[in-house]
């Protein structure tokens, strides 16, 4: 069975980390990634940049273009994408692809800052 | 505690303060007694989070916490007689009463933010206070952080903070909740005062940037928090997006000797591809909104730097039309100096030069102006023209690297007519 793990946490915290304490991180994460990877179990893994950064597409009709995350919670994270587009009016263009395929709910769009493709899963 | 658990501490303290402040100045309605109630939250908060493990929001908290005891303070000073410790029920603190606060703060803390920033730009401040007031009391950066920042001593730096915080006291800036115009009256205002904070690091030499390299992220953590608060105002997208399209060439910007890289010279694979993208994302999201501002422009024209691989990818042309849309929307005689620099790659030196003509009389103690009047001589191969401008230029240097990058030219002049005598080998700048 394949996992997804997504991670949360407190943006205004890990934006206040200093360079160091975010390079220690990531270098402790590192480690288990790495170990991971030798078992052939590591898929992609992706850090995201800011939410600061993100727009969300209300499928809706017609869809619904808005600035910033996601914010609602009576609706539940069901799946992601990662899509290598051009710009954001392009990652909103395949956006409102999918939601046209599948109405209802949203999509939020945020662009990847940090992304390793990993090793090819079963 | 273990010096892991202080830093992380720090940061968790750090990155609440803005909120917490805020909301503690809304309380109290007086800067000290909210910045000292914080003090002491944070105090209480280094004894009981190693303990008790970090709360839920920490912000909440510390508003709580600071809010008690500021009243306990008040209170202790009537009766005055000591109340007994009462360490232990604050860090017992129920979570209950953390959502509490929560819910007290959660409408307001936007506008409680924002509130705090703003009475940093006060307009009667010079602009080097409203960067040290803010950098105090919105950052929390100690005294002596700013003070070695400033390159002043730290006794000066504390008088210049005391001095810009009674201004603002005297200032009573309102505390109801403001209107949409007064609410983006003070957004414009918050945001030019984030940008001096950039700029202040910024416009560091090389000797003193590693000093002043925590203005530029100081200022990208404020405006990033800014735009979390108003995540549909394009013009501080753009005001984001333009911190960290330049902020990311921070590595390449200075040599080994300390002198100043100029962006065509600058070894791109040094730049910070992150910050490139989160700039390059947040322009492109603020486009969207077809509102154009000062920052959106300087932001696209930073943006079309950083998609040139080599510099001889820039969009130069494009790059001139950016710079007159900035010249309509903020007319401006370094605006226009900036122009001549695209108009010259793009039209040639001649007609470069015949722009910024008319700017002699009001740059005329402007270093820039004759640093760039000095090339397009030289491209030109007017070398004796080139070199009055060159002297001057130094004259006019804000910095020895400034200082240093003129006189290369010169150096460059000089070699050229011992060694041809004529003017042909002068590089194109």
């Amino acid at each position: 069975m394949l996992y997804a793990i997504l991670c949360y946490h407190d943006e205004d915290l890990v934006g206040s980390w200093t360079k160091e304490q975010d390079d220690a991180v990531m270098k402790k994460l590192a480690v288990v990634q790495e170990k991971l990877a030798t078992q052939g179990r590591l898929g992609p893994v992706a850090r995201l940049l800011p939410t600061t950064a993100a727009a969300t597409l209300r499928k809706e009709d017609p869809p619904l273009v808005l600035d910033g995350p996601y914010a609602e919670t009576k609706e539940q994270l069901l799946g992601f994408y990662i899509v290598d587009c051009k710009n954001l009016d392009d990652a909103l263009d395949v956006a409102r692809e999918l939601g046209a395929a599948n109405p209802g709910g949203a999509y939020e769009i945020r662009p990847v800052g940090l992304f390793a493709p990993g090793g090819s899963l079963k | 505690m273990s010096e892991a658990d202080a830093a992380w501490i720090d940061a968790a303290l750090t990155s609440a303060r803005p909120q917490a402040v805020g909301a503690l100045l809304r309380y109290f309605r007086d800067l000290d007694t909210a910045e000292e109630a914080f003090q002491n939250a944070c105090l209480r908060a280094l004894k009981a989070w190693p303990q008790n493990g970090p709360p839920r929001d920490p912000a909440a908290w510390l508003i709580m916490v600071g809010r008690n005891a500021a009243i306990d303070e008040v209170r202790r000073a009537r009766r005055q007689e000591p109340l007994p410790e009462d360490d232990q029920t604050i860090s017992d603190l129920e979570d209950a009463e953390g959502e509490l606060a929560e819910r007290l703060d959660g409408s307001h803390y936007r506008d409680d933010i924002l509130r705090l920033m703003f009475i940093c730009c006060h307009p009667d401040l010079p602009s080097t206070q409203q960067i040290a007031l803010a950098l105090r009391i919105v950052s929390g950066l100690s005294v002596r952080q700013i003070a070695r920042a400033f390159l002043v001593s730290e006794t000066a730096m504390e008088q210049r903070i005391t001095r810009a915080k009674a201004r603002v006291s005297d200032a009573n800036v309102p505390f109801e909740t403001p209107g949409p115009v007064e609410r983006s009256e003070r957004l414009a205002a918050v945001a030019a005062m984030i940008y001096l904070i950039f700029n202040e690091g910024y416009s560091a030499s090389a000797d003193t940037a590693d000093s002043r390299k925590p203005l530029c992220e100081e200022a990208i953590r404020l405006a990033r928090l800014l735009l979390r608060l108003f995540q549909s105002e394009p013009e501080i997208m753009g005001l984001t997006a333009l911190l960290l399209l330049q902020h990311a060439r921070a590595a390449a910007r200075f040599a080994a000797d300390g002198s100043l890289i100029l962006l065509e010279d600058q070894d791109r694979s040094l730049w910070n591809k992150t910050m490139i993208a989160e700039g390059l994302a947040l322009i492109d999201k603020a486009m969207r909104h077809h509102r154009s501002g000062p920052y959106q422009i300087q932001a696209a024209i930073a943006a079309l730097h950083a998609r040139a691989e080599k510099p001889e990818d820039t969009d130069w042309k494009q790059i001139d039309l950016l710079y007159g849309a900035l010249e309509v929307v903020q007319p401006s005689p370094v605006v226009t100096l900036n122009r001549a620099v695209a108009v010259s790659k793009v039209r040639g030196p001649d007609a470069a030069l015949e722009m910024i003509e008319p700017l002699a009389d009001r740059l005329s103690n402007y270093f820039h102006f004759f640093g760039v009047r000095g090339a397009f001589l030289m491209q030109l191969g007017r070398n004796d023209e080139a070199r009055v401008a060159f002297d001057r230029a130094i004259a006019l240097a804000n910095t020895s690297a400034e200082a240093a990058h003129i006189r290369m030219h010169l150096d460059r002049l000089i070699k050229d007519s011992q060694s041809k005598g004529t003017n042909k080998g002068a590089k194109a700048r």
